[in-house]
């Protein structure tokens, strides 16, 4: 067993920055959040396919009963968050601010399908077999819960000729204002460790490493203190940087190795999971409790109570907020996931979806977008770019919509982190135009 | 010193005649001719290296001319029929005749018809705001009203009006180009013969949304109700995906379903209101009648049963 801690902080090497990190819902136990009346369900919370939906409007569903199956090995079913009767099937606006098919589902009751064993008793004994268990997980429709929502049991099918030494459970949690990850671990520990080897058991490695930032102190502790039962895991202390929980960041802060350009965690032989995600394959694998709940951090500097709910699937946004206290009058923007990475929501009835990691609520004053000025040429977006790329000449090629160069200069391995927009001095809005290109880019590789 | 001077001067000039020989000889070598047609068809062309006619630039499009054995698929929109005559009497070729086209915006959702639901703060460009959501409005196939069309226009053609947030095609100056029609990431704008007397009539509107969605959101959305196909009396008219679209091959520009638009979604260029009008007369007078004669037909049911 080997716990590294303290003075051995480690982090990645290439950029970063360092926001304020304003954890303000930290201390804010997690508390579950009334059913709500009516829970809209997209069909498409998932990277790849859409799942094909199995009911119909009048059809009675119980909490935890799959109503959308996955179509395809790239995608993920959908279960009913709740127990009452299938309403409108139809397009409808999400997070993602365009409309999507969902399934909407009046409350009734709350009955949970007859093979979901909801004691809260830790089971520690795994039974099953590796193949089992990616089954188990499919079955769940477990989807990575750090934002991504990557299919979970695609990432634990690893290719062949493929090796995995190293499994690092992602609870970095980077991201300013967001706990939801912090106080899991925290309420949760035993559960993410018995996950954790369920993950291992499922890839075949002996070691996992659990990554927690060094703003989270008292995850670090707790999690360290639990290890002397588990075998093969330890707890590495991160220097708090941004973007330490992107996959590629964080395998190079804890193993020191680069995912190659355009590669993935595995051909460096390490596989990434978010302790959300890991906690829903406990559930899913010792519980038969598919994903059909997930903690959501409702956070900002005016609204009244910063908190961390467990959240039904498909709830409204705007429950969220009723129940932290309320929409602040000087709220500006409400933001889906953290204030880096997430995306501003233009209704605030959209549901919650697997990959809905937090609610941010920005003050006006806060929210608005500065004056643009010209480049200066500083090099200041170069310098934080974990990636390596050159953002401001990203953005001058993607606004002359130069598309083979700005393929050339790997403006696909571009994560979105936004490092570059938040320190450029000119305010000028770089992710913006990145993400043109890359689209740009997108659409000439598929054509 | 004398010595120096001359035998600089010397060195110099014979390396120069020398250089001078060398280049003779390379540039008869390879000499590359070029066929003298091409430099006269560019001439004729209106040089705004617009790529109108698809091909990177005048003097590329004067290339392709040259090469062509004829000219019925290439065509400059700037330059119209005059410009094609004037280039196939260079070439020897026969002119085609190609009528003109005009950019026609198929979005009538201004301000006052169609709420903002929420506030973009974005970067002003359609395209970036496209990626990012559906738009600032209820309608998610409505214009985003940034303006790429209008930065993207070489001729000062296409301008937003800022009263209604839509884009409004100058037509004395759109040269169909084509620039703004590929610059609008919602496919609002198209390409439309400019039409006899430049009337033409279209739809203005994309909604794909089932009519009471689209409706909501916008209230000059068409919601596919079909009362405009019902009335052309030349099949110019087909409805799919809860959206009437208008054929400019069949229409004759009667206007007839104009009038009859609930939402006035379809648009009537040009066509003199003082028909519109006569039409709308008409339309009523009949209304008119048909109520009359209900009324007639219930009041002799009823005698019948007295």
């Amino acid at each position: 067993m080997s716990i590294n801690l303290g003075n051995t902080l480690k982090t990645f090497h290439q950029g970063g920055i360092h926001p304020d990190d304003a954890k303000l819902s930290a201390d804010a136990a997690i508390k579950p959040l009334p059913t709500p009346k009516i829970v809209t369900i997209p069909i498409a919370q998932h990277i790849g396919k859409p799942a094909k939906i199995l009911v119909q409007r009048g059809d009675m569903v119980k909490a935890g009963q799959i109503i959308a199956t996955h179509e395809g090995f790239v995608s993920a079913n959908i279960h009913s968050s709740v127990c009452g009767k299938v309403g409108v099937i139809d397009e409808m606006m999400d997070s993602t601010g365009f409309k999507h098919t969902a399934i909407t589902v009046r409350v009734k009751g709350d009955d949970w399908a007859e093979e979901i064993d909801l004691s809260k008793d830790l089971n520690r004994s795994i039974n099953d077999s590796a193949k089992e268990i990616v089954e188990k997980i499919m079955a769940a429709g477990v989807v990575g819960m750090g934002g991504a929502a990557f299919p979970s049991h695609v990432k634990l099918s690893v290719p062949e000729g493929k090796q995995v030494d190293h499994l690092l459970i992602n609870g970095v949690e980077c991201e300013p204002f967001l706990t939801a990850d912090h106080r899991l671990m925290l309420e949760r520990p035993e559960e993410i460790l018995v996950g954790t080897q369920i993950l291992m058991r499922a890839l075949g490695v002996k070691k996992a490493v659990i990554c927690i930032e060094d703003n989270k102190h008292d995850a670090i502790d707790l999690m360290s203190s639990k290890l002397e039962d588990y075998e093969g895991i330890s707890v590495q202390g991160l220097q708090v940087k941004y973007p330490q929980g992107g996959e590629k960041q964080l395998i190079q802060a804890v193993l020191d190795r680069e995912v190659p350009s355009g590669g993935l965690p595995v051909d460096v032989g390490a596989i990434v999971h978010n302790v959300g995600t890991t906690y829903a394959v406990y559930q899913a694998v010792q519980k038969n409790k598919p994903l059909v709940e997930r903690v959501v951090t409702v956070t900002g500097r005016s609204l009244e109570t910063p908190s961390n709910f467990l959240v039904r699937i498909g709830t409204p946004v705007v429950n969220l907020i009723a129940e932290a206290g309320g929409l602040p009058e000087q709220a500006g923007k409400v933001v889906s996931g953290g204030p880096m990475m997430g995306k501003a929501i233009a209704d605030l009835n959209v549901p919650i979806a697997k990959a809905t990691s937090g609610i941010l609520i920005i003050d006006e004053e806060e929210s608005k977008r500065e004056q643009e000025y010209n480049c200066l040429h500083c090099g200041k977006c170069v310098e934080v770019c974990p990636i390596g790329l050159e953002p401001y000449y990203l953005m001058l090629l993607a606004k002359n919509h130069k598309t083979s160069e700005t393929s050339q200069e790997h403006i696909l391995d571009c994560m979105e982190c936004g490092s570059c927009s938040w320190v450029c001095p000119s305010n000028r809005p770089i992710l913006d135009y990145i993400r043109l290109g890359k689209s740009e880019v997108k659409k000439t590789q598929t054509a | 010193m004398n010595e120096t001077v001359i035998s600089t001067i010397l060195i110099l000039t014979s390396l120069g005649i020398v250089a001078a020989i060398i280049l003779y000889l390379v540039s008869k070598r390879f000499y590359v001719k070029e066929d003298p047609r091409i430099a006269e068809v560019e001439e004729a062309l209106p040089a705004t290296n617009c790529g109108g006619c698809g091909q990177p630039g005048c003097r590329a499009f004067a290339e392709a001319l040259v090469k062509a054995s004829d000219l019925s698929e290439l065509h400059c929109p700037v330059g119209g029929n005059e410009v094609m005559k004037e280039v196939a009497d260079i070439l020897g070729l026969e002119a085609v005749e190609k009528d003109p086209y005009i950019a026609v915006v198929r979005c009538s959702g201004s301000f006052e018809h169609r709420k903002k639901t929420n506030i973009y703060d974005g970067s002003a460009s359609c395209t970036i705001a496209a990626e990012l959501y559906s738009g600032d409005t209820g309608c998610a196939y409505g214009c985003l009203g940034l303006g790429e069309c209008e930065d993207v226009c070489d001729f000062d053609a296409i301008h937003i009006n800022p009263i209604t947030g839509l884009p409004v095609v100058i037509e004395d100056k759109c040269t169909a180009c084509n620039a703004c029609v590929t610059a609008c990431p919602k496919d609002i704008i198209e390409l439309w013969p400019v039409g006899r007397k430049s009337q033409r009539i279209y739809v203005a509107c994309i909604n794909e949304d089932k009519g009471g969605t689209a409706r909501k959101s916008c209230s000059v959305a068409c919601s596919g109700c079909s009362k405009c196909m019902e009335e052309c009396g030349y099949d110019a008219i087909s409805i799919s995906n809860n959206l009437a679209s208008i054929d400019f091959e069949k229409c004759k520009l009667c206007a007839k379903c104009v009038g009859v638009c609930d939402a006035q979604s379809i648009i009537a260029d040009n066509i003199p209101i003082a028909r519109l009008e006569k039409l709308e007369a008409k339309r009523q007078r009949e209304a008119e009648k048909k109520k009359l004669e209900a009324q007639k037909a219930k009041e002799a049911a009823k005698a019948a049963k007295a």
